[in-house]
């Protein structure tokens, strides 16, 4: 299936290939560079292209192209979605999925690969499995290279023979994770505090036109969880209102049939973080928005410069406080200069990349934020027709905007009794208002 | 840590590219200045005692490995290293022997041994990651020890091993296709592993080196549906494609009804899952078009089934994989279901949303109605990738229709406006292509799209003009004033293609601007030489035409642009330009077409048609990657056409024990006994129906107190071919069918001799059921005397009916009649003879006899009608089952019956009798078998050929069939002289036996030499219908060809019979109990036959 692998940097720099079958020439990646050529962004570069002999199929996530090299028929999501359960990997292991950390880790990263693929087929790719066969970078292990810098080679040998296997990337016990029937988690975890926090996140997908009326606006939530307990748990966990989900995806450890029945979650969870499921609130119920905005962009035809003036404020926040509230605009090309004031927050214009950005920080009741002033254009050029879209971002602390809300959490099949959180947060997801 | 350090120091050097490689290399740290020199540090390390350092070296040739840098001539110094004892180094070690053993073939031989051993460690792990690297190192020399160590793993205890053995396979076939044979054998072993570590990794070899070898799947079939739920969710998605392949095969298109139905609303009252409640509707369909109701194959089902809650996967291709599964494979009131899923991929990654958003596509040109309510899913957001917007767009304007129009241009408003100019453009044409779809917005759309002329961006204002051109063609007249409007736009435009289709648009319809259009060309012959070469070439058109419809004003005009083009540097133009001249002016050498000058150029030209590019992609197989680029990847396999029928489905049936395989078969039975409640004609067979199904409806349905239903059913059936009921009364053709039964009963004088003994017997028998009926059950008498009404009623009113048909038909009667008749005779005997008191005075009497006494009785009275059938040893009607429907077989329709009398040729076939009809207007000719396709062991006598059938006549022949004593269905073609059938009998198990006479002690002595192992005995609850010993007799009988033994006592009924090929004995008792508790015993060597046959009565018995 999956021949080989490049990771290449924005710059077109590939500085890392791994081949699961014969050697492909890095030569391939050419067909890349010639996309990305093509294509104003790089998110325009098409995620598959057909080459003479080949097909590139890619993914850009953190900077970095993970280009898979194929040679005959697989379904495209299949490679996509692998590639980015990579990039997850990597995040995991290194903390971040970035050109200088997977070049400083390039050993383990080159065993990961050799664990998760075999043939071009995905042999391991959960995280818990992947962890008992390779030891992510501990922290003493990292500092040692920090202080070393990696240039006192003989100090550092010395050093790594005094701690024997100590340095080993590679887990000394072979996996047993694999040869169970739930592969995700792995045996024999012991804690001496035992807790499982869960996270429900909700975000907001709206689309706002110029009038502030809502063309569309729905809420996906998703349930994070970070679950420390020892031994094998067998958790439940049941929702008051589970009627409000209406499309669910799950992890592989959640038992769909109970679901189906009960509506409850029921599952064995794997070690450490992990995304339980996501969901999408029944269409029906009435999505609230928490913020209204007031905007009013206009460019004069004569004078080469134009108006902006935006108000932000609070509505249907249930009592509780919005913070982090950022709106960013991407001003037509034209626009040179942005001379605004701000009664809260601060306001920033890269004329680079035409992108201002107003951070406000929390809405009061009291004091409306307001940015207003004038923008400059190029001088000559026409009136641009278009009107800039506002991407709202916001925050709500301690709140499910769909109003969902975790019944209780069971445990069974351990004695221990563990800590149990529960956290809400709001988020604004692709939040746009139209002007 | 110490690669790291590696890289650091990497990092500062890799900008300065130009220098010598050596220069930057980690491994040299500054000290050495040649490669020779540098390598001799790492081989140094490489043969150190220290672990570590090995460590160290490795480390850094991995890292060299990985930015791509020649690391090859360590080939020698890290081979050594294949046995170290330190885990982390040997891990390394294989990560070089795999990436450059191809390139030194001979040094990676030395490395083989320790493989070798590491194959027969006990530790599975070991001998897991031993096999991966032997099978990873491309060395052709080790083909024959790889395959032996797959061979040798395949069989391994380990489900672990097995599955890295699964993932060999496809190693080893690349560097060896010779292996071929030899790796499908390990296949088709590790198919059959019941695991679901394994399942994924070989559905994956198989894809890879035998994906045609559909035939290994059947065995496997209802294992993987059932393991796939707990399968990891790459093994998933490789299963998931194979099986829709694999059901494209197998299965009938439960689509194919709707299709020929009225097209075009949607079927939302299928909305619930049920089978039954479809079917209801599907046969209701059916019967406007008389076509076979549509049953789906219970492994059908369980796909659909168990693929249905992997659309809740957190993995996209998963989800993916599914919802292609059902768009390829479900009914159409189904496949909803899907779009939720697929719409809940939209808020992955782009890339993801990219494939998916291809795949929507697709998909809502064929099914609109599945994704309508997720619209607003699918509006633009400024923020998305241009590649996003754009198929966006296709899929909000595959959704426009009349009712959500309005909205879709509201928001393709907005789009308009948009930055991102390439974006608008793909709108524009959107917004032409809704306008050309939906008449209703088609002014609307022209109007905004004028308005957008005075864009200020050239490609949005060429992009309207192109697409304007596009719509003002369907209806012109209308729109002068636009064209007008798009002339002056001439001075202003500069894009080619948009100045290309103003001129076209002016000369085409220059007869609605006459006076501008001169004017137009006059401009352009200005700037002819400055233009593009399109612009050109429509400029010469847009003379031409103008020079037919008004050569006063515009002849010195043509004549000038002619003359430039005549000297372009572009040939196309020039020759434009010569043939042009030559056409319109004409001139003594100009032949006879410049009088048609006028008809060539201004011929009415169609509209064009706006089309979505993703029409028609979904010949491909969804999600696969051939779909998304609408060309053929290497290695696609094709998605087959859904087979015209299916084929034999008993291929799926697994081989297990008997006992649990008892069981199993009742969990099947359990949901197959329901047919009969939704559809009757659907109990007439089908292809799709199995083995047991067979049966069931067989026996179910030929019992006594059915026989109300089973004569409409039946009559139903044959209504078409023949009036059945007026037999009697026809003498003539009566006496036709009597020569043709005498001919026919020729060579079974043994049986008929036989017959004849019975007959003697005839008046004590038949007396025995009616004193029943009469003393005890009062039912059984309605329900006879009710069929006969019924019968009788019939009789009358389609007397006179029948008899036209008769005579429109003067082909010797169809044996089919006869056996109606035969059947509805035996009932009126019941009635008329039945004044004996005791049946315990003639205990003795048989009851296949009594029958058979009963036909000859009826044959007495009425003088001669004797057919084929009409001596078989049989009692009430024979089940009649299809084996070609007249829809499918393109006017020919072909139904079959068992009709249980020995075959001629052979005494170890059964003997089937196949009758055709002729529905179409044409004659079919020369019908013959063809290629049959049997189980081995089965044989087959054809029938003679039938040399002409002409039109709506009938005809009867007989085959014979050896089963083998098993179930399994004979397949084969029917051949007409143009077409060709695949069409399959199968037979109930009863009609696998035939029946044998035995006295009491002899039935006793055999039974109880068949004891034990070979005695299946169940307790049963008679059914309603099912008192009396009589009922009981008739019902085993109709349900298996057996012959009744003579008993001593009332509560106990006895049948024997042997099997037709092996001849094994079936012996069959049942003893009735008080109230209506019964029990029945099966004694019979093939234990096979015996389960089967004891389900079977069980169900004739409790009806």
């Amino acid at each position: 299936m999956i021949h080989s692998l490049f990771l290449v940097s924005t710059a077109g720099h590939i500085f890392l290939e791994k081949h699961w079958k014969s050697v492909i020439s890095r030569s391939v990646c050419d067909y890349l560079f010639e996309a990305q050529g093509k294509a104003s962004a790089p998110e325009n570069v098409p995620p598959v292209i057909a080459t003479p002999h080949h097909y590139l199929i890619s993914v850009y996530r953190d900077r970095i192209f993970f280009v898979a090299v194929i040679q005959t028929e697989v379904p495209p999501l299949f490679v996509i979605e692998f590639l980015h359960r990579v990039a997850e990997t990597f995040q995991d292991y290194f903390g971040e999925c970035s050109e200088a950390s997977i070049k400083d880790n390039v050993v383990i990263v080159y065993e990961l690969l050799e664990e998760m693929l075999d043939n071009g087929f995905p042999l391991a790719t959960e995280a818990n499995i992947l962890k008992e066969m390779i030891k992510p970078p501990t922290i003493l292990r990292s500092v040692v290279n920090t202080i070393t810098g990696g240039r006192e080679l003989r100090s550092v040998f010395a050093w790594s023979v005094a701690q024997g296997s100590g340095s080993s990337n590679v887990g000394g016990t072979l996996p047993t994770g694999q040869l169970s029937n739930i592969p995700w988690r792995r045996t024999g975890v012991k804690y001496t505090n035992n807790e499982a926090y869960f996270d429900v996140v909700e975000e907001i997908d709206a689309i706002l036109d110029k009038s502030g009326t809502v063309v569309f606006a729905e809420i996906q939530g998703v349930i994070d969880a970070c679950v420390k307990l020892s031994g094998m748990p067998d958790l439940t966990l049941s929702f008051v209102n589970p009627r409000l989900l209406d499309d669910v995806s799950f992890h592989p450890c959640v038992r769909f049939k109970r679901w189906e029945a009960e509506r409850v979650l029921s599952f064995i969870p794997p070690d450490g973080n992990f995304r339980l499921m996501s969901y999408h609130v029944n269409a029906q119920n009435l999505v609230a928005i928490p913020v209204y905005v007031k905007q009013n962009v206009s460019f004069f035809e004569t004078g080469s410069s134009g108006r902006l003036d935006i108000t932000v404020g609070p509505k249907q926040t249930m009592g509780k406080t919005i913070e982090d509230v950022v709106i960013t605009v991407h001003m037509p090309k034209v626009v040179l200069n942005a001379n605004l004031t701000t009664n809260q927050g601060t306001s920033t214009y890269d004329p680079v990349t035409k992108v201002l950005v107003w951070d406000i920080g929390k809405l009061n009741q009291q004091k409306v934020p307001n940015l207003k002033g004038s923008l400059s254009l190029q001088s000559g050029a026409p009136r641009p027709d278009e009107n800039p879209t506002l991407n709202i971002d916001l925050r709500i602390q301690q709140l499910a905007i769909s109003g969902l809300k975790v019944n209780r959490l069971n445990m069974f099949g351990e004695k221990y009794k563990p800590f149990k959180g529960v956290k809400y947060v709001t988020k604004a997801g692709k939040f746009q208002v139209r002007t | 840590m110490s690669s790291s350090s590696a890289f650091n120091d990497e990092k500062g050097g890799s900008s300065s590219v130009g220098e010598p490689e050596y220069g930057h290399d980690p491994a040299s740290g500054g000290i050495f200045s040649s490669d020779y020199k540098r390598h001799d540090d790492l081989k140094e390390m490489l043969d150190s005692n220290k672990d570590s350092l090995k460590l160290e070296a490795m480390k850094r040739i991995v890292a060299m490995i990985a930015r791509g840098k020649n690391a090859s001539d360590l080939f020698p110094a890290v081979v050594k290293n294949v046995a170290c004892k330190n885990i982390e180094v040997k891990k390394l070690v294989y990560v070089y022997l795999v990436r450059y053993a191809e390139e030194q073939q001979d040094l990676a031989l030395l490395s083989i041994s320790t493989f070798q051993r590491g194959l027969k460690d006990p530790n599975q792990l070991i001998r897991a990651s031993a096999l991966r690297v032997l099978s990873s190192i491309r060395v052709t020399i080790i083909v024959p020890i790889m395959m032996l160590a797959i061979k040798e793993a395949a069989s391994d205890m380990s489900p672990y091993v097995r599955k890295t053995a699964a993932h060999a396979i496809p190693k080893l076939y690349s560097l060896d296709p010779d292996q071929k044979d030899q790796l499908i054998e390990v296949i088709e072993k590790l198919l059959a592993d019941k695991t679901t570590l394994v399942a994924g990794s070989v559905v994956m070899a198989f894809e890879e080196v035998c994906p045609e070898r559909i035939d290994l799947i059947h065995k496997n079939y209802r294992k993987l549906c059932n393991l796939l739920i707990d399968v990891e969710e790459w093994g998933q998605v490789v299963i998931i494609n194979m099986l829709t392949r694999y059901a494209r095969t197998q299965f009938l298109n439960p689509n194919a009804n709707e299709s020929l139905l009225e097209e075009g609303g949607e079927k939302t009252f299928y909305g619930s899952d049920e089978e039954e409640g479809k079917e209801d509707k599907v046969e209701a369909a059916a019967l406007v078009v008389k076509r076979k109701p549509y049953v789906m194959d219970p492994d059908h089902r369980l796909l659909l089934r168990n693929t249905k809650p992997l659309l809740q996967s957190r993995n996209a291709a998963v989800v993916m994989a599914v919802a292609q599964l059902y768009f390829h494979l479900a009914p159409k009131a189904e496949v909803g279901v899907i779009a939720k899923a697929l719409v809940r991929l939209m808020r992955s990654h782009s890339e993801v949303q990219y494939v998916v958003l291809q795949n929507v596509a697709t998909m809502t040109i064929k099914r609109r109605g599945m994704f309508e309510p997720y619209l607003k899913s699918f509006y633009i957001r400024s923020t998305d990738p241009t590649q996003i917007k754009v198929l966006k767009l296709e899929v909000l304007t595959n959704l426009a229709n009349e009712t959500n129009i309005s909205t879709i241009l509201r928001e393709f408003q907005t789009y308009i406006k948009s930055m991102d100019k390439d974006f608008v453009a793909a709108t524009i044409q959107a917004i032409g292509r809704c306008a050309t779809n939906i008449g209703e917005v088609r002014d609307t759309c022209l109007n905004g799209l004028v308005q957008l002329l005075s864009n200020r961006d050239e490609l949005v204002v060429a992009e309207s003009v192109v697409v304007i051109k596009k719509l003002l063609q369907m209806q012109p007249e209308k729109h002068s004033d636009i064209i007008k409007h798009m002339a002056k736009l001439t001075d202003n435009i500069q894009v080619p293609m948009a100045r290309a289709s103003i001129l076209w648009l002016i000369g085409e319809y220059c007869e609605h601007v006459p006076k501008i259009a001169p004017d137009v060309l006059r401009k352009m012959a200005k700037s002819f030489t400055n233009e593009e070469d399109i612009v050109k070439l429509q400029i010469l058109n847009l003379a031409a035409k103008l020079y037919l419809t008004n050569s006063k004003q515009t002849k010195l005009l043509t004549q000038y642009v002619l003359n430039l083009a005549k000297y372009d540097q572009n040939y196309d133009i020039r020759d434009r330009a010569r043939f042009i001249r030559q056409l319109i002016v004409p001139t003594d050498k100009s032949g006879a077409l410049s009088k048609y000058a006028k008809k060539l150029f201004l011929a009415l030209k169609p509209a064009p048609v706006l089309e979505s590019p993703f029409k028609d992609r979904d010949h491909f197989q969804l999600g696969s990657l051939s779909h998304l680029l609408n060309a053929k990847a290497g290695g696609y396999q094709e998605l087959p056409d859904w087979p015209e029928s299916a084929p034999d489905p008993s291929v799926r049936n697994v081989e297990v024990p008997e006992w649990t395989k008892c069981s199993s078969r009742e969990k099947r039975k359990e949901k197959k006994v329901e047919k009969p409640f939704y559809s009757d004609s659907e109990g007439e067979s089908g292809p799709t129906e199995s083995a047991d199904s067979d049966s069931d409806t067989g026996s179910g349905s030929g019992s006594g107190s059915d026989s109300g239903s089973e004569d409409s059913g039946s009559e139903s059936g044959s209504e078409e071919s023949e009036g059945e009921s007026d037999s009697e009364k026809d003498e003539k053709d009566k006496r036709k069918s009597g020569k043709k039964k005498a001919k026919k009963t020729a060579p079974e004088s043994e049986e008929s001799e036989q017959s004849s003994t019975e007959e003697q017997k005839k008046s004590t028998k038949s007396k025995e059921p009616k004193d029943r009926s009469d003393s005890e059950s009062e039912d059984e008498e309605e329900s006879s005397t009710e069929s006969s009404e019924s019968e009788s009623e019939e009789e009358s009113e389609s007397d006179t009916d029948a008899k036209k048909k008769k005579k429109t038909i003067p082909s010797k009667p169809p044996p089919k009649q006869a056996k109606k008749e035969k059947k509805e005779m035996s009932l009126l005997d019941l009635d008329d003879f039945e004044p004996t008191p005791s049946p315990q005075v003639t205990p003795v009497s048989n009851f296949v006899s009594s029958s058979l006494a009963t036909d000859l009785e009826g044959l007495s009275l009425t003088d001669t009608a004797l057919s084929p059938s009409a001596a078989s040893p049989t009692c009430g009607p024979l089940k009649t089952y299809e084996l070609l429907h007249r829809i499918t077989g393109e006017g020919l329709a072909v139904t079959y019956c068992f009709s249980r009398r020995p075959f001629t040729g052979d005494p170890h076939m059964v003997s089937v009798q196949i009758q055709f009809t002729n529905n179409t207007e044409v004659e079919a000719r020369s019908l013959r078998v063809l290629e049959p396709k049997l189980q081995s062991g089965m044989r087959i006598a054809e029938f003679p050929e039938i040399d002409v059938l002409p039109p709506g006549e009938i005809s009867t022949v007989v085959m014979g069939i050896d089963f083998c004593d098993s179930t399994q269905a004979a397949n084969f073609q029917l051949c007409t002289h143009t077409k060709k059938f695949f069409v399959t009998i199968q037979p109930p198990v009863g009609e696998l036996m035939m029946p044998i006479f035995m006295t009491e002690n002899e039935f006793k002595k055999e039974q109880g030499q068949l004891m034990g192992m070979n005695e299946i005995t169940e307790k049963l609850t008679l059914g309603e219908g099912c008192r009396g010993d009589h009922v009981i007799i008739q019902r085993v009988i109709s349900t298996a060809n057996l012959s009744r033994v003579p008993c001593g006592s009332a509560m106990e009924c006895r049948f024997a019979g042997k099997t037709v090929t092996s001849g094994s004995l079936v012996l069959v008792t049942v003893v009735t109990k008080e109230e209506r508790a019964a029990q029945v015993t099966v004694n019979c060597e093939k234990m096979l036959i015996g389960t089967m046959l004891v389900k079977d009565i069980l169900q004739a018995l409790s009806q």
